[in-house]
């Protein structure tokens, strides 16, 4: 850190601005996250909730629901997957320019929730797609709602530009298309992507 | 309301040789349905629409339902030739014995229509209907010509179980997606084994991630 | 496969879609319309043939919301299916809940006591407002009112959604109604804030209508658009709102008098042309004799047990048989079909969707009509995908 955070905090009392490239860079970037207008189920209704009037997703700068991918820099995964939309939700994110990110709204999104029993029933979109945040929730509450974006904003703000753990989207090398999964006889093929995904080692 | 018996009735006098047979339901809902043959259940169906003192005109509901094959077993009474020596001579005597004998009831389809009437206030009427098997001879007719509400129920009932209704406009898969080639809500059907995490697994499931565990060490 | 080769071939009798023939002049263009598209209300589609603007073919593609609600409902008991009906409408859960309840209590013979009866009424009817309101405020939405009349729809939601929330303990997944009663009783102060927010309500509908009713751009969209005819709807088993938008005299509150809806005094708001209009304002009229309802229920509603003592929670096994039962559900005829084998779960469990059935006569009302108009008539439907697929 180039500038002392004390004197910074000086130097604001006298009228003097000071932050460094990366600060304002993600500054920019967390108070304007732009949702995508994708609702998938009952949490899509919360989802549709937490922008109204009584919970104003507004003050934290993203109102502006965007229905196309091409402008939009948050998926927010409201809801069931099925295995039948699963093709398209990673055919979305796809389309999705960086940096972008994503919100496993429910529990159904994390893990096929309820559901999970279900033949056409993905069992967590983190099988195809990288996720940021998880909200549990049967729906989640409007408040856990914004309980995620606070987080994902603060993700935001901690990312360095820089360096190894820099983000994705400033990682020349870094994977951009995800493939996409085909519906077959039985299931999709593949039935998860290894890239994103491993069996978690459980100790039983 | 008239009762199902006078709707079978009614039913006989107008169609020659319908062959409905009541099927009586044990429930506190006495909601009795009557079994159409495949062959006649269009003319059926067209007069319990258009018949003006029954006047079903609105099909509400259509379902399918699996019935697996039965094993029964009953106990039967055989009469036998058994080889016995009696006083050092062999002879030939008649015997009666119980045996326990265990046959196969073939398993089908069925399909399920809840018939009300718009015109009259009246109903239900449940109508159900038999395929002779559930590998092969899986076709029934269609009542989508005769109530359009069938369309999308039926198209539903051929996706999930199977059955193939034979006069229906547009029979594609609905739910599930084109090249599936399994029908879900059969009770045989085996679903993939894509339990490959389970945080809190039991049973069947715990095992299989242990074989699963095992097998990646 | 192209969308104009699934042209039926002619089946005799059959009440099918009228035949749209393109101009000829220019190419068709074929349009899919979802499954993700701000209009489809979840991820519904639609694929569209287009001559210029205008619809020559139209077919639904359904499945993308298909959770298996029926095949995981008879892997478990009776009961555990309850918290699963929540989750077909998700907008009016209660509803489902009531639904449900009745088709079991019918397969057992359960009687409920008044009280439940009361309490059931009350919740249904305040549904029935939310669900409407909302449904008003997506059609808007649709129509190029972004935002404005759907957030005074959710300002009225939320007030009742609160309700249900100290009630059940849930927004939106109740999970309240049991085979003879309901799960917790309704105390003094709710029954006092339900009568205060219902108390506003018809100010509510009043600022609602004053605003849309007479709107110049809605009555140029929705009047004489997607007409749908009394006989086609009653042949295509069109239910709730939809029916009696097209004038036909068919509630099921006043015809099964389930419950205890005989005991209401309230009207069957009908329409006169079937077209979208008549749709949103049947749903307006709707909620106006909702509030009736609702007063007169806050009014004599009694005291006593809210189970059935003789109910049977543990150990719940219906003797062998089957029943459908049936309700007005806010978006039609909500329907469920059981059959019992004597064990503790269903043998077969189906739920009769109202959104998916109300659906069928989609093509028949967009077939020549602009694209634009498409997504109106398809919000007038008012559907809820959770309960389309299932």
């Amino acid at each position: 850190m180039a500038v002392d955070n004390e004197l910074k905090i000086e130097l604001g009392k006298q009228g003097v601005f000071v932050t460094t490239i990366e600060e304002l860079y993600n500054w920019g970037r967390r108070s304007s996250v732009w949702p995508m207008q994708f609702g998938l189920a009952c949490c899509a209704i919360e989802m549709i909730a937490t922008t109204m009037a009584r919970y104003d997703l507004a003050r934290f700068g993203a109102e502006v629901f965007r229905p196309s991918p091409r402008q939009a820099d948050l998926m927010i995964i409201s809801g069931t997957v099925t295995k039948k939309m699963a093709p398209q939700v990673v055919r979305l994110y796809n389309q999705m320019a960086e940096p972008r990110y994503v919100i496993a709204m429910g529990a159904c999104a994390i893990s096929g929730g309820p559901f999970k029993q279900g033949y056409n029933v993905l069992k967590g979109i983190d099988r195809y797609i990288p996720v940021d945040v998880h909200i549990p929730g049967c729906p989640p509450r409007p408040e856990a709602l914004i309980q995620a974006f606070m987080t994902l904003q603060k993700k935001i703000d901690e990312q360095p530009l820089t360096g190894a753990d820099r983000p994705r989207h400033l990682d020349a090398e870094a994977q951009g298309e995800f493939p996409v999964p085909e519906p077959g006889e039985h299931d999709l093929e593949p039935t998860s992507n290894p890239g994103v995904w491993t069996v978690p080692v459980v100790i039983r | 309301m008239r009762t199902v018996e006078e709707i079978k009735a009614a039913i006989e006098a107008a169609v020659p040789d319908a062959g409905v047979t009541l099927v009586m339901n044990p429930s506190p809902a006495a909601q009795h349905s009557l079994l159409l043959q495949p062959e006649k259940a269009v003319a059926v169906a067209t007069f319990l629409r258009d018949s003006p003192e029954l006047a079903f005109d609105y099909l509400s509901n259509v379902t399918g339902v699996d019935w697996l094959d039965k094993e029964i077993a009953e106990k039967v009474k055989v009469t036998k030739s058994v080889t016995k020596t009696v006083d050092g001579v062999e002879q030939t005597v008649d015997e009666t014995v119980e045996e326990t004998q265990k046959r196969v009831e073939p398993g089908y389809l069925e399909a399920v229509y809840h018939l009300y009437s718009v015109a009259l206030k009246d109903g239900p009427l449940v109508i159900r209907m038999r395929t002779a098997n559930r590998t092969d001879k899986i076709e029934m007719p269609s009542l989508t010509p005769v109530w359009r509400g069938a369309e999308f129920q039926e198209r539903e009932v051929f996706d999930l179980y199977g059955i193939v209704f034979a006069g229906h406009p547009d029979l594609r898969r609905i739910l599930m997606w084109d090249g599936f080639k399994d029908h879900p809500m059969r009770k045989d059907y085996v679903e993939p084994d894509d339990f490959e995490y389970e945080p809190t697994a039991h049973d069947e499931v715990l095992k299989r991630a242990q074989e699963r565990q095992a097998s990646r060490d | 496969m192209s969308l104009l080769d699934t042209k039926p071939e002619h089946i005799e009798g059959w009440n099918r879609p009228p035949v749209i023939e393109p101009d000829g002049e220019g190419e068709l263009l074929e349009v899919a319309m979802g499954p993700h598209h701000p209009s489809t209300h979840g991820v519904f589609r639609m694929d569209v043939a287009l001559d210029g603007e205008r619809v020559v073919r139209l077919k639904p593609v359904f499945g993308y919301l298909h959770r298996n609600h029926e095949k995981i409902a008879e892997g478990t008991t009776y009961l555990a299916s309850m918290p699963y009906t929540d989750r077909l409408d998700y907008f009016c859960s209660l509803s489902n809940n009531w639904a449900y309840a009745l088709a079991v209590e019918k397969l057992v013979g359960q009687e409920v006591p008044e009280r439940a009866q009361y309490i059931r009424v009350i919740l249904a009817e305040l549904t029935r407002i939310q669900n409407h309101a909302s449904t008003i405020g997506f059609l808007l939405q649709e129509m190029g009112a972004s935002g404005t009349p759907l957030m005074y729809a959710f300002r009225e939601r939320e007030k009742i959604l609160d309700l249900f929330e100290s009630l059940t303990g849930s927004r939106m997944m109740c999970n309240y109604m049991r085979f003879g009663g309901c799960r917790v009783d309704v105390s003094g102060p709710w029954l006092a804030a339900t009568r205060k927010v219902v108390a506003g309500l018809p100010a509510f509908v009043d600022e609602f209508e004053a605003l849309l009713s007479s709107n110049e751009i809605l009555m140029a969209r929705c009047q004489g658009v997607g007409v749908l005819k009394p006989a086609l709807a009653v042949n295509a088993s069109i239910s709730g709102p939809m029916l009696r938008a097209s004038g036909v005299n068919y509630d099921i509150r006043k015809v099964d008098h389930y419950g205890i809806y005989d005991r209401f005094k309230f009207r069957v708001p009908l329409g006169d042309h079937g077209d979208i209009y008549d749709r949103y304002m049947v749903r307006v009229l709707e909620m106006r004799e909702s509030i009736g309802i609702l007063n007169q229920a806050l009014k004599e509603i009694p005291g006593g047990p809210i189970m059935d003592p003789k109910a049977k929670l543990r150990g719940f096994r219906p003797k062998a048989g089957e029943a459908y039962g049936r309700i007005e559900a806010p978006k039609g005829e909500l329907g469920f079909y059981l059959i019992s084998d004597g064990s503790p779960n269903p043998y077969r469990y189906r739920v009769r969707p109202p959104s998916l059935i109300n659906l069928t006569v989609l093509e028949d009302m967009c077939l020549g009509q602009n694209v634009a108009d498409v997504v109106l008539i398809f919000g007038s439907v008012d559907i809820v995908l959770g309960e389309v697929d299932r």
